[in-house]
């Protein structure tokens, strides 16, 4: 007994240690990559073919400029990235909690086969109906056109799944009675007194389905394959690695992909404790 | 809807108050169809015709050679016996599994640990908010982009090379994307990269949910720390596991971006005559965007369509399953 | 019951878009009259890199840039739309607009396009492309072009298709500093001499090695050899590989496992280190464009910056790349589209200016041999050299009868395939399968 308690105290001391080493060392791997980027973002063509140093160079400026005046036009992509993520982050999230709200608050017929279905689907993947989607999209004439990324998220079952979820946890169906006492009309309630309620994990889903939206380059590549100014930034930074932009100059190259993660980084470290616990939600509960 | 306009009209009979409470009812729930149509109306139109479609166009011999176009002929199942007489489809599907597994071993591992650690209370780590912050991050990262950031480090003549050789660990310049295995390994671990810390954080909600009284009965029993995560967490862990593994596979058969990039789409580098990064839905691009081969592509995309669901009725089962 | 009713209904109607959308293609072989109008408010460029906007930009008299992709002829808009070409991606997306061409709305409709050497058979051999003739260029327009030049867009009855303002002859372009230091000498004739044919050119590379420098990458020679092929890459949809590209596959082995070759990509970020100093190498292989276009001269640091590079004809005389402008059927702005034709490949004040300003080897016999004869024509970067008498002399020789419309996806598999062959990841034997399955991925209706 006596053994096996010193034994013990010695542990924790020691397990705590590796866990020190351990996490420091994934740290490390997540972090040093984004450092290298850094330095080399801020050292010209010339000087980064000398081969790598830790500390940074003096080229950011002419390596921003050269970026700004370069082919790619990056402001562009990225605008277009944040308003297609936007778009879809806001219609997602609202028409997934309208979806939602009708399956919790109301019956009809078909309404557990529809469930069902919804979750069915769920775990089915865009790619599999890529080449129906193209081709419909191109009938439709939405080729090189916002429309076909942001409507179809809509439909999102993942989002409608963890609403669904949600709702159970914290909106009673008396709210809505008394609401309906009250004299709201349904839509009136829906809009003002449940979304309310949800912006919690409205916002935890808006921020996925944005991340999402922001990162996806297989659809995109698909539909906004030939229109220069409609081009999403991970478009953008795949063409990087096509001979004919790559005007030979890899201090624009990592400039471009730093422009492309670093705003992503800031905002993830203002949000990140909202994020990560969003995500443990999610876990629990799918 | 016609025999509940007949019991409408049946119950005309009957007091206003009661026929009034009936109406009201019926109309509430009228709001439910109606609040579910966008979902549905977008669904059929964005994925159930498409889905519909691929299956058609995989059944026909179709496709672009230039400015002509062959097809649509009709070849029942020509295009599957296509695809499995040959072997690439197998070894393409290969490719995906054991970049999948070589990233998925080490990133449930060091999961399992790291949410041992951080939801052990008598470890007392401190900054696990840091922790947690920095190894969720390179999931948030644009894959494309951070694919490229370790194309430039990892070329020939990057930074990494150049570190290693300045550190006098290499004595030259090692190709990593001229190797099989380095560059699967590349793969893999931008893969554990971007999911480990995604892992960490759901299996850490697991074990936060399991009976504090469990681990306190195991204390004073003398358990250790190893005894009470193998006789305990483990075991209580395992829908959660099992949910946590399947919804990887799901996303690992769709593994894209990454490969995608880092090879400039050509699956390269060769081990015989095969490649070895060219996954499945690599092998889907090449069809829809390079040689515009609808048919082969429809026959694909059913093939995944039909994996993907299997795996996802297992997940369905997991994840409602109630005890 | 619904739910099947509703199936069968979507079934259906798919079919029915499907049958309607084809069955009305494929333009190739017959014989309409273009068809060709005026008065056009948006002109349409398709190509696949800046190159051609930057020289309508500088030289083209009346353009003025709006923005990265549009400028302004008078009062008509010029839309560049520039679609890379690498994974076929610029050809998809002009053939799926050609094919729409004829419905397309005015402001749509293509009205010039870009083609490469590689697949310009593919387009000039359809109704898609406009007979010169037809624009009212003439032949005596065209007599100070190279005949090669004009070869590569003749179509099966020998209309001219296309034009062209580059001839495109290449050669061994040799960083001077490395070749004192090898063969003691930096003089274009004694390099010359050095590297005349590839048993000279491998006896170099083995001193170029010994020295501790690489000669290039296995990918800089690869078009001198496909240039000197005895036929064709398909013949009777047969994939075929000429016996001279089993003498690249075989001389670039050797060269690489004796390190005196590399095995970079054209155009990586290994590759490109070759432009200073520290990149080690011995030469690149390219034409005039590759001066200019590639060479980093504005860089400082760069052995083009210094005026570092000297230029040679290499083993074996070829030629690389070059854009002809096509004008599509069905323009709108006939009137346009053939003076620009016109102005950027024959007339010669133009084509000075562009040889000056961009280092450009030009379509013009009479302007490449004004310059060749004064110091008008010595670059600063091959170090006051003047390369235009060899590369005149080259534009001469350039023989295309081997060429074949499945040029680019064959040129382009074999050197990937290869590369695996060069870094020891597979025997030739497969290599040469999966170079033979990529092509037939690409164009199904192939055999090997």
């Amino acid at each position: 007994m006596r053994e096996n308690k010193t034994s013990k105290g010695f542990g924790i001391g020691a397990r705590r240690v590796i866990a020190y080493i351990v996490l420091i060392f994934l740290t490390f791997l997540c972090l040093f990559w984004f450092y290298v980027l850094f330095i080399n973002a801020t050292r010209s063509n010339a000087n980064l073919s000398k081969g790598f140093t830790p500390l940074p160079g003096v080229s950011f400026m002419d390596n921003w400029n050269s970026m700004i005046h370069g082919t790619l036009p990056v402001f562009n992509g990225m605008f277009n990235s944040f308003f297609v993520a936007a778009c879809s982050a806001i219609l997602s999230t609202y028409f997934s909690t309208m979806t939602a709200y009708a399956i919790h608050a109301y019956n009809f017929k078909y309404k557990n086969a529809i469930f069902t279905f919804i979750l069915m689907i769920m775990t089915i993947p865009t790619q599999v109906t890529a080449l129906g989607f193209i081709r419909l999209v191109d009938k439709m004439g939405l080729m090189n056109n916002f429309i076909p990324l942001i409507v179809p998220s809509i439909a999102a079952p993942v989002v409608f799944f963890y609403m669904k979820q949600y709702m159970e946890s914290t909106l009673p169906l008396a709210f809505v009675e008394a609401a309906r006492i009250d004299g709201s009309s349904e839509f009136h309630t829906f809009n003002f007194i449940v979304l309310p309620m949800m912006k919690p994990a409205i916002a935890v889903q808006a921020i996925f389905t944005f991340v999402g939206s922001w990162n996806n380059y297989f659809t995109p590549a698909l539909i906004l394959s030939t229109d220069e100014k409609k081009k999403t930034l991970p478009i953008l930074i795949a063409q990087l690695r096509s001979a004919d932009w790559l005007k030979f100059d890899m201090g624009q190259v990592y400039m471009m992909i730093a422009f492309s993660i670093f705003p992503v980084i800031v905002v993830y470290l203002i949000l990140s404790r909202f994020i990560v616990s969003g995500v443990a939600l999610g876990g629990v509960k799918g | 809807m016609a025999k509940e306009k007949e019991k409408n009209q049946e119950q005309k009979t009957e007091t206003v108050k009661v026929q009034n409470k009936n109406k009201k009812v019926v109309s509430y729930n009228k709001w439910g169809i109606i609040f579910l149509l966008p979902f549905v109306i977008v669904y059929l139109v964005f994925q159930l015709i498409p889905l519909v479609s691929t299956i058609v166009y995989s059944f026909f011999e179709y496709y672009d050679d230039g400015l002509d176009m062959v097809g649509p002929n009709f070849k029942a199942f020509g295009n599957y016996i296509k695809l499995f007489a040959n072997k690439d489809l197998f070894v393409y599907a290969g490719n995906t599994l054991i970049m999948w597994i070589m990233g998925f071993i080490p990133q449930i591992i060091i999961s399992l640990l790291l949410a041992a650690w951080f939801s052990d209370p008598r470890l007392r780590l401190k900054a696990a908010g840091f922790f947690k912050t920095v190894i969720y991050l390179p999931n948030l990262i644009m894959a494309s982009a951070f694919a490229m950031l370790f194309f430039t480090l990892f070329s020939k003549t990057g930074p990494v090379n150049s570190i290693l050789m300045d550190l006098g660990l290499f004595s030259e310049e090692y190709a990593f994307l001229d190797h099989e295995w380095s560059t699967r390994g590349l793969v893999a671990f931008m893969n554990f990269l971007m999911w480990f810390g995604n892992t960490t954080i759901l299996l850490m909600a697991g074990m936060m949910g399991i009976d504090p009284a469990l681990f306190e009965a195991a204390e004073v029993d003398g358990a250790t720390s190893t005894q009470v995560f193998f006789r305990i967490s483990l075991p209580l862990l395992r829908p959660i596991l099992v949910y946590v593994l399947i919804t990887s596979l799901i996303g690992g058969l769709q593994m894209f971006d990454v490969p995608q990039i880092l090879t400039k789409g050509t699956g390269n580098p060769l081990m015989g005559s095969n490649l070895t990064t060219m996954t499945l839905i690599m092998n889907l691009n090449r069809h829809l965007s390079v040689s515009k081969n609808y048919g082969m592509a429809g026959t694909l995309s059913v093939l995944l369509f039909i994996i993907t669901a299997i795996l996802s009725f297992i997940v369905f089962k997991v994840s409602t399953r109630k005890d | 019951m619904k739910k099947k009713v509703l199936s069968a209904l979507l079934v259906t109607a798919l079919m029915a878009t499907m049958v309607a959308g084809c069955g009305s293609n494929s333009g190739s072989g017959s014989k309409a009259k273009a068809s060709l109008a005026d008065g056009g408010k948006v002109l349409n460029i398709y190509c696949w890199n800046e190159e051609f906007k930057s020289r309508l930009e500088d030289h083209y008299p009346g353009y003025t840039k709006v923005d990265a992709t549009t400028g302004k002829i008078g009062d008509v808009t010029v839309k560049f739309t520039i679609v890379p070409s690498d994974d076929n991606a610029y050809q998809n997306n002009l053939d799926s607009t050609l094919k729409k061409q004829k419905d397309a709305a005015a402001d749509d409709k293509i009205d010039l396009f870009l083609v490469e050497a590689d697949y310009a058979l593919k387009y000039v051999d359809t109704d898609y492309t406009v007979n010169l003739a037809d624009l009212g260029i003439t032949s005596s327009d065209l007599a100070d072009q190279y005949s090669y030049t004009q070869d590569i867009v003749k179509d099966s009855n020998g209309n001219l298709k296309g034009s062209s303002w580059q001839a495109c002859s290449a050669g061994l372009i040799y960083n001077r500093e490395v070749a004192k230091a090898v063969l003691g000498t930096d003089d274009p004739a004694k390099v010359q001499e050095a590297v005349g044919s590839w048993a000279k050119y491998n006896e170099t590379a083995a001193k170029v090695a010994g020295a501790g420098y690489v000669m290039c990458s296995v990918n800089d020679t690869y078009r001198v050899y496909s240039n000197n092929v005895s036929g064709k890459w398909v013949q009777n949809d047969k994939i075929v590989v000429d016996a001279n590209m089993k003498n690249w596959v075989d001389d670039s082995k050797k060269l690489v496992d004796s390190k005196a070759e590399n095995t970079n990509d054209l155009w990586s970020d290994d590759w490109a280190k070759a432009k200073y100093p520290d990149g080690k190498t011995f030469c690149y292989f390219g034409p005039a464009w590759f001066f200019n276009f590639c060479l980093d001269s504005g860089e400082e640091g760069s052995i083009a910056n210094k005026g570092g590079w000297g230029y040679c004809v290499g083993p074996q005389s070829y030629y690389w790349g070059g854009t002809w402008i096509c004008a599509a059927n069905n323009t709108d702005n006939k009137t346009l589209v053939t003076d620009i034709i016109k102005t950027m490949t024959t007339d010669k004040a133009v084509l000075k200016e562009i040889a000056q300003k961009d280092a450009d080897c030009v379509n013009s016999k009479t302007v490449l041999a004004e310059l060749s004869s004064d110091n008008s024509g010595n670059l600063a970067l091959l170090g006051g050299q003047n390369p235009y008498k060899q590369l005149a002399d080259g534009a001469e020789k350039v023989d295309l009868s081997n060429l074949s419309k499945y040029d680019q996806a064959c040129n382009e598999e074999f050197q990937k395939a290869m590369g695996n062959y060069f870094k020891g990841n597979c025997s030739y034997e497969e290599a040469l399968e999966s170079f033979y399955k990529a092509v037939q991925a690409k164009h199904p209706a192939l055999t090997y």
